[in-house]
């Protein structure tokens, strides 16, 4: 009796201490600091990763959805039934669903979006995520029925993009401005130049967060951000942009810091058109002639994972073939000697703001002399890269990290800046799209790595790693990247 | 005095119909697309142009001009590319905080400035004289975005008295905004005033020379005297026209202290909107600021002509 008489007492201190936490209330509010700000709030009109940074699964909910790992899982639709030949996906959509202007979500919604995407004058930035659908149909208020033209086994993954978000036609004039989505947050205020600022929403379906309100502060140069997280102005810098600031912030007990991956396979992208980069013992002999780890080490400060392919190390399907272009000089130069060039040649190297850009052109430039190749480097903003060299093709060498997940289609594009045209990669491509089974997918997806590996398409340097510096006491942030977000439906103050 | 006010006025309108030219001219040649910038390297070709067509840029360049000017002479900025908001808004936002940070750094360094100007022209040679001297010297030479980083580091990073950066907004409350506004100010104003102390300095002491101040002394005031009632009144034009000047350059100029603050101000949007190649952003920011320092110099014409009236029959 007296034990339980213990017990009991016990339990009531652990309520009271429990009662105590809560009188306490946790911290609710964050406020998140990204490099760059939104152009404009319209996910669906831009390629800007920042609008996604801020407004993806936050605001913005599509069909289905990325979790943290790049799982794709259910999002507005809570399940779904594939037709035997593959060709119909009939949608049910989660009830009780409603816009923050508090309009109902319903199956029109959903054909409005999808129709607006993929139409004529679509101004979609990845309009091809939409390019198989031949035909939206409204069966009920809750169910929506999409034909494809031919079967997509990408289909599902292509819904859960930032592009692919559920809008509403009450609220599509002024989006740029005042989204209205479907998400656990509303949008409250925006000071261009300076931050965004998102409110929990009361009426959301899903579970509701913890934090009742966020910031997104814009921080564009790098030694800015650093005293920003400081001086503990912000609470979280997602993509912390000075790699060698962050062995501060992981020795200083104030912080910690999350070494993510992202999507970005950061690439020498390499004109196939241009002589005599189009002969594939040159490019080889380029492949062979670059040290990857150097080029880590000096322009990343050791963040990043090594790709010998166009292809995230993340993703279960990736293959490993790094060994196919090894640094080995020697070999470089007996390959530029067999493809003519025994002394060497001259080309362009074209590089974009981005650090890992300037930085790693100025080591790959110093390699690639080392074999005999001369670089004659020019620095562009993106508005004359995407002019010179992604339009205008313009270009021997290049640095870009291509930041879209699962893009290793684009090698199917001939007309594409790098220009790769190979037949069988085409059909490899398309076959792809339009298997299902996710085993036969696997094995095609690793044939098509080792086919551009081989073909030496372009360089392959590293994985772009995504850095987030945090409060110690912020949990539930996304660490990886597999779409630009910072999700805030698992983040939560802990003491 | 209305002829001369008529002929300065008519060369106002003359020298901005040539900026709004030159202007636009230079923009535009610049390469770079405000619509392939936005849709990024997935977009298809045919995506790009429909944007290129929902911005109207797929007009002819003299039709864009006019609609430009046009729109101007009406009070209408235009409509930016990328942020889908008024031009005459996002200019006036940024206002509130561009122009109070100018006036806060120039009310700092005319402060600073007046002082060690005149102290220094009163100890012409002693050593007060060279220790002043020897730190505006510092002064002029030292870039304000290390002087910035070097005030974060100690008051926001080290002793915590102040925000890194960035800027509340009015409504927060006037003292936060200024407190925030404090340390960009400072770093603004010290440069500044150094110039401007030597400015006051050098005028003070060409002024010492002066028959009218001889006479002074005549009179019996003692050089202190002779210096407060009769130079400093003198001395104060060209000190003037240089704080003018700066006006104008605090204005526009702030631009990698926006950056270093993280402040939503002109400099900052001028920044963004040249990198995202939005265009009609940076023709009328630019347009402003050539607007402001062209009227500047207006009424600075017509106060010189108020006070000397020389000038009125000489142009």
């Amino acid at each position: 009796m007296r034990i339980q008489a213990g017990k009991l007492a016990m339990a009531s201190m652990f309520a009271l201490a429990a009662g105590l936490g809560a009188a306490q209330a946790a911290q609710d509010d964050i406020t998140i600091a990204i490099q760059l700000e939104p152009p404009h709030l319209d996910p669906t009109s831009a390629a800007a990763q920042a609008i996604d940074s801020v407004l993806y699964s936050n605001v913005f909910e599509g069909l289905t959805r990325f979790m943290s790992d790049g799982a794709v899982v259910p999002g507005l639709a809570k399940s779904w039934d594939i037709s035997d030949d593959g060709l119909t996906y009939t949608f049910h959509l989660n009830e009780g669903v409603t816009f923050h202007d508090g309009s109902a979500m319903d199956a029109e919604d959903v054909k409005f979006s999808l129709d607006r995407a993929r139409a004529e004058d679509s101004a979609n930035a990845q309009k091809a995520l939409f390019a198989a659908i031949s035909d939206v149909t409204v069966v009920d208020p809750m169910t929506v029925q999409v034909t494809l033209s031919e079967q997509n086994g990408n289909f599902l993954f292509n819904m859960a993009w930032g592009d692919a978000v559920i809008v509403a036609p009450e609220s599509i004039e002024n989006i740029k401005t005042n989204p209205v989505g479907t998400g656990a947050y509303k949008f409250s205020n925006w000071v261009q130049g300076d931050k965004i600022e998102l409110m929990r929403n009361d009426a959301y379906w899903g579970d509701a967060p913890a934090i009742a309100s966020a910031t997104f502060k814009f921080i564009a140069d790098p030694t800015a951000a650093f005293a920003a997280v400081m001086a503990e102005d912000v609470d979280v810098f997602s993509n912390f942009p000075a790699p060698e600031n962050l062995p501060q912030f992981e020795a200083d007990p104030r912080f910690k810091v999350l070494n993510g991956s992202s999507e970005g396979e950061t690439i020498l992208s390499t004109n196939n058109q241009m002589p005599p980069l189009d002969n594939v013992k040159v490019r080889k002999a380029i492949a062979h002639a670059i040290d990857r780890q150097a080029i880590i080490d000096g322009a990343m400060f050791g963040l990043g994972t090594p790709i010998g392919t166009h292809f995230a190390p993340h993703n279960p399907d990736y293959v490993d073939l790094t060994g196919n272009s090894g640094y080995d000089p020697e070999m470089s130069r007996k390959l530029l000697a067999e493809a003519g060039f025994p002394d060497g040649f001259t080309t362009t190297l074209k590089l974009p703001p981005p650090s890992y850009a300037r930085r790693g052109g100025e080591i790959i430039a110093a390699q690639l002399r080392e074999v005999g190749i001369e670089t004659e480097i020019s620095n562009l903003e993106w508005a004359q890269w995407l002019e010179q060299v992604f339009r205008g093709k313009d270009f021997g060498l290049t640095i870009v990290s291509h930041t879209e997940p699962f893009d290793i289609g684009i090698y199917a594009r001939p007309e594409y800046y790098f220009q790769y045209d190979n037949k069988a990669f085409q059909d490899l491509m398309s076959e792809l799209n339009r298997t299902t089974d996710p085993a036969k997918r696997s094995e095609m997806v690793a044939q098509a790595q080792t086919i551009i590996s081989e073909d030496y398409v372009n360089g392959y340097l590293f994985q772009l790693a995504f850095p987030t510096v945090a409060n110690v006491k912020i949990e539930g942030l996304w660490v990886n990247q597999p779409t630009a977000s910072n999700d805030l439906s698992a983040v939560h103050w802990t003491d | 005095m209305l002829r001369y006010t008529l002929k300065r006025a008519l060369s106002l309108s003359i020298s901005l119909a040539i900026a709004s030219l030159v202007i636009f001219l230079v923009i535009e040649v610049a390469p770079g697309d405000p619509a392939s910038y936005m849709l990024g390297i997935n977009a298809q070709p045919e995506t790009v142009a429909a944007l290129r067509t929902e911005l109207g840029l797929d007009v002819s360049k003299t039709q864009r001009y006019l609609n430009w000017i046009g729109g101007m002479m009406r009070g209408d900025f235009g409509m930016s590319y990328t942020y889908r908001t008024p031009v005459g808004q996002m200019i006036a936002d940024r206002m509130w905080v561009s122009l109070p940070l100018a006036l806060y750094a120039l009310t700092l360094s005319t402060l600073i400035a007046f002082p060690a100007g005149i102290y220094a022209a009163s100890r012409r040679g002693k050593p007060g004289d060279m220790a002043v001297m020897g730190a505006t010297q510092l002064g002029v030479a030292v870039p304000n975005f290390w002087f910035a980083m070097m005030l974060v580091l100690i008051f926001a990073i080290n002793l915590r008295w102040f925000s890194a950066g960035g800027f509340p907004g009015w409504d927060e409350g006037v003292f936060v905004s200024l407190k925030s506004l404090t340390l960009p100010a400072i770093a603004l104003a010290l440069p500044q005033s150094a110039i401007l102390a030597r400015v006051m300095r050098s005028s003070l002491l060409d002024i010492l020379g002066e028959d009218f101040m001889r006479s002074a002394r005549a009179k019996g005031l003692s050089r202190r005297q002779a210096l407060w009632r009769h130079g400093l009144r003198n001395a104060l034009i060209p000190v003037l026209t240089i704080i003018g000047l700066q006006f104008s350059f605090l204005l526009a100029g702030g631009i990698i202290i926006e950056q270093v603050f993280f402040l939503p101000g002109l400099g900052r949007l001028i920044f963004q909107s040249i990198s995202a190649r939005d265009l009609i952003v940076v023709e009328s920011v630019v347009m402003l600021l050539v607007f402001s320092v062209i009227l500047v110099n207006f009424f600075v014409d017509l106060a010189y002509a108020a006070v000397d009236p020389r000038l009125r029959s000489r142009t």
